[in-house]
């Protein structure tokens, strides 16, 4: 009998969260005041739970390690948010976006989450206009959309390239509204390291003031964990250099599963790394697939010229480029979603084709519809009947300037050549972790009060997230799902007082972490963090990345335990432990990196099967039409992997079975 | 290239700090101002010496976190860039660069170039939002919105709060950051409701948090990374107007 029991609603699938919401229990307001809830991370999910949880009634401590909460990382999404709106007329509904959502997730995730995630997708942009979200319009003054990867509707909103920015200030103006009220206290420059359970309940947090160094003890009926994704395990992503996934981690060792820990998302369209001192990527948005077709020469010696500087992208002709995304996938050409076009990128470099100096580059192109499509466009409403090639790219560069000009700004800033004359260079990078902490249908983990919210948890994106779901899953989470299910547990714990902080339980967890501060201090190494950083960084993308095999994952497994010996024995630490010290919350952050590389190895050594971001290379079909893609085993792996932390280096697997009641399995196909 | 950096260096806020010289070498143009730092930094802990301290963290010029004074610009000498998105093709092979932490009144040095900015919170919390509670909200396409108002909004709720403003402006000024968010909330309908008690609300919290008066001299628009205007400064202005008059008149 497996220890993980999803909790997943009776009835049929459609009804589940409606009845769900009519049958939780509820709680009464007085008793609301007096229940302590404690979120850490200030996000989409973060700041939307903590502000709604406030407007309740319960007292809500949130924690951020940031100057403030309006920094955390969810404001760098660009593209948009996904919602089953219908407002184009073009056949969306909840249902259509739950199916998207699920095949896109090739199959892996949970049926009823996802469901749940579109029903409320509607309410979200509500919720975001009525707080002075400034999302795009069309001239008659309604909300405007535009595609994304992985669908053939229409049903994304979008603040230009800013999205995630704007979403994140409507939560936090939610939240700081909560702070003013006096119903939220804010802990920014804080740290969690530590959850602390009582009776196999999680009770409290011990965090580290990052400012003086001073651990503090924080008691909550409940905690929430909205801390992101772990994708900086890689060293270079395109996460922000703070996001770590030092709460999960504690969270996880002190008994809350891990679930799919390969599922890691590589997106298709990153600016290319430049040079060794790379600290991180930067993503272009999705959305510029919309309007940029993706290609490579044809012919190696062409690719080789541009490589030797030789030759220009723009002087290849057009009969001599392969637009291979649109060759290989007619159906979605260049929307089809990131798992599938990040490989055809890797698989043309891999061949020779690859345009910049590295060899690892395709172009993005907007050429082609900046001219004929928006510059034609712009002609034809001027009374222009000949409009010359200069004029088309005039105008058409006007369009494409105010649909991505901050994108293309950001471009050229840090690559030095104009997008708008030539086309872009990209490169797949990591970008989302699908896996995160495993929770039930409440969100709750297997720790008793335990949640996690938005991308720390696992739930909802399965093996591959489609674009324009990140930012929806972590407003859905936050606003939407946890007010709700977190009644059904506090609801039995009206009885429990505030647990003083001088309970044993907190002494012990505060020890722990002290003796732990300690520790890093005392090897008086050799070598800073980010050398450790670097090579595990290097390990997890060349055998654990885009593509993996058995060898590979073995010796990776080898590699990092070896790696963790040598942080433990070389890391030099320096000033102190009671000041600001930017190099001690790297340490930290760093370890735990390091024992959840090991655990990503060893999941998807397990996995045997190709899905989603997880391409086994012994996994794949070997002839007919879809030669070369994914091969995913329903028969023996259609299950969620949840990992159980058995001591150091020591991991025990427990599945939870998928069971689709209203999709039917297909392969999933693109072409 | 080779540059000499010259970088504040603070052990804490109750510390006097100082200018200390750094030579660095072998620097790419095409590294980021804080990959150099990280540069440095990495060689400082590897000597055995204390890195410096500095704030960022998206690293893509949105999250605002990012805050150096670079040779006397804050972001440094390029228009419409954060810190963190400044690249080192912008100096010269040779340059001494000189690099200080914001410096105002209302925003404290912790330490080296990171300061306290939770003014800026404590502003927004007192009115940089609008009432609404969870689960209240009707159809977002039940109010129309002139497309003119609603690009209009999102070009002031652009700011990323990262303080370029006041480090910049003579009299340390938090007018533009919190026009800005003024504006937007009043260009829009659903702000409009509580427009009068928001104006009044914020401003009286930046005279508290210590930050000086607008003398219109403009160098706030001048060097913010995000190109935010001063016509948020006329908006808000106006709005303070109205709101005076209206709780005057209420009063009596």
């Amino acid at each position: 009998m497996s220890k993980l029991d999803s909790k997943i609603p009776e009835g049929p699938l459609d009804k589940k969260w409606e009845k769900y919401k009519s049958s939780v229990p509820l709680v009464n307001p007085a008793n609301k005041r007096s229940l302590e809830i404690i979120v850490v991370g200030s996000g989409l999910a973060g700041g939307a739970a903590a502000a709604s949880l406030a407007e309740m009634g319960y007292k809500v401590k949130v924690f951020c390690f940031q100057d403030s909460p309006r920094r955390a990382h969810s404001i760098a999404a660009q593209g948009g948010i996904n919602a089953a709106k219908n407002y184009q007329n073009d056949g969306d509904s909840v249902h259509r976006l739950f199916y998207d959502t699920i095949k896109g997730g090739d199959y892996r995730a949970r049926e009823a989450n996802v469901h749940r995630l579109a029903e409320v997708s509607g309410n979200i942009i509500d919720q975001c206009v009525a707080q002075g979200v400034p999302l795009a319009r069309e001239y008659g003054g309604m909300l405007s959309n535009r595609s994304f990867g992985g669908t053939q509707v229409q049903r994304t909103f979008y603040a230009a390239g800013q999205t995630g920015q704007q979403l994140l200030l409507g939560a936090y103006s939610a939240l700081q509204r909560q702070v003013g009220l006096g119903s939220v206290q804010m802990f920014a420059r804080h740290e969690m390291l530590e959850v602390v359970t009582i009776d196999g309940k999680a009770r409290g947090i011990i965090a580290r003031n990052l400012i003086n160094g001073k651990l503090e003890r924080h008691f909550g009926h409940a905690v929430l964990l909205c801390t992101g994704g772990y994708g900086n395990v890689f060293f270079l992503s395109t996460n922000a250099m703070g996001s770590n996934v030092t709460a999960a981690w504690k969270a996880h060792k002190k008994g809350a599963f891990f679930a799919n820990p390969c599922y890691t998302q590589i997106h298709p369209t990153c600016i290319p790394v430049s040079g060794d001192h790379q600290s991180k990527l930067t993503l272009m948005s999705e959305s510029l697939r919309n309007d940029g077709r993706i290609w490579v020469p044809k012919k190696q010696e062409d690719a080789a010229a541009i490589r030797e500087g030789r030759k220009k992208g723009n002087e290849i002709a057009e009969e001599d480029r392969d637009y291979f995304l649109e060759r290989r996938y007619p159906a979605f050409g260049n929307l089809v979603p990131r798992d599938v076009a990040s490989r055809a990128a890797k698989e043309r470099c891999d061949a020779g084709f690859g345009v910049n100096k590295t060899g690892e580059a395709v172009y993005l192109d907007f050429a082609s519809n900046m001219k004929y499509k928006y510059g034609k466009q712009v002609a034809t409403m001027k009374g222009i009947a000949n409009p010359t090639e200069e004029q088309l790219h005039a105008f058409g560069k006007d369009v494409v300037k105010e649909k991505y000009g901050n994108l293309f700004d950001m471009y050229k800033q840090i690559t030095g050549e104009d997008p708008y004359e030539v086309p872009m260079m990209i490169y797949p990078a990591v970008h989302y972790t699908m896996g995160g902490v495993w929770v039930d249908y409440n969100l709750m983990t297997t720790v008793p009060g335990l949640y996690a919210l938005g991308e720390a948890n696992f739930s909802d994106h399965g093996a591959n997230r489609l674009g324009a779901s990140a930012l929806m899953q972590g407003l859905a989470d936050g606003y939407f799902v946890i007010p709700y299910t977190i009644g059904a547990y506090l609801a039995g714990d009206i009885r429990t007082k505030a647990i003083p902080t001088d309970h044993e339980a907190f002494v012990a967890a505060e020890k722990e972490v002290q003796e732990r501060i300690d520790k890093l201090f005392a090897i008086k190494g050799t070598k800073p963090v980010d050398y450790f950083h670097r090579k595990l960084g290097k390990i997890i993308w060349d055998k654990c990345g885009m593509a993996r095999n058995e060898a590979g994952l073995k010796q990776a497994i080898a590699d990092v335990q070896q790696l963790q010996k040598e942080f433990w024995s070389d890391v030099r630490i320096p000033g102190e432990a009671n000041e600001l010290n930017p190099e001690l919350e790297k340490a930290g952050r760093v370890a735990d990196f390091l024992e959840l590389g090991e655990l990503m190895c060893v999941d998807a050594l397990d996995r045997k099967e190709s899905c989603g971001g997880h391409f086994r290379e012994e996994s794949a079909e070997t002839s007919g039409e879809q030669e070369g893609e994914a091969k995913r085993d329903d028969v023996n792996y259609m299950y969620v992997a949840a990992w159980e932390y058995k001591g150091p280096n020591t991991f025990e697997l427990h599945k939870e079975e998928l069971k689709y009641e209203v999709i039917k399995v297909s392969q999933r196909s693109y072409k | 290239m080779n540059l000499t950096l010259k970088v504040w260096r603070q052990k804490n806020a109750s510390q006097k700090g100082e200018l200390v010289t750094y030579p660095v070498s072998d620097i790419s143009p095409d590294m980021s101002f804080l990959e150099m730092f990280d540069v440095l930094n990495d060689q400082l802990v590897t000597d055995g010496k204390e890195p410096i301290a500095f704030d960022h963290d998206c690293r893509e010029g949105i999250c605002g976190m990012c805050s150096m004074h670079i040779n006397g610009h804050a972001h440094g000498p390029k228009d419409q860039v954060t810190t963190c998105q400044l690249h080192m093709r912008s100096f010269k092979d040779g340059d001494t660069i000189v690099v200080e932490p914001w410096r105002a009144a209302a925003f404290p040095v912790v330490k080296d170039l990171v300061v306290d900015r939770s003014s800026f919170d404590r502003i927004i919390a007192k009115g940089g939002f609008i009432s609404v509670n969870t689960g209240n909200a009707k159809d977002a396409n039940n109010l129309p919105i002139p497309k003119v108002d609603a690009d209009k909004a999102f070009e002031a709720a652009a700011c990323i709060g990262c303080g370029a403003c006041v480090a910049t402006c003579k009299n340390s000024s938090a007018m533009l950051f919190v026009s800005a968010k003024v504006a937007q909330l009043s260009l829009l309908p659903q702000g409009k409701a509580e427009a009068s008690q928001r104006v009044l609300n914020m401003v009286a919290q930046m005279d508290e948090e210590g930050f000086g008066s607008c003398t219109n001299t403009g160098a706030c628009e001048v060097e913010c990374p995000k190109g935010i205007s001063i016509q948020n400064i006329a908006i808000m202005n106006k709005e303070y107007l109205k709101a005076t008059v209206v709780s005057e008149q209420e009063a009596q």
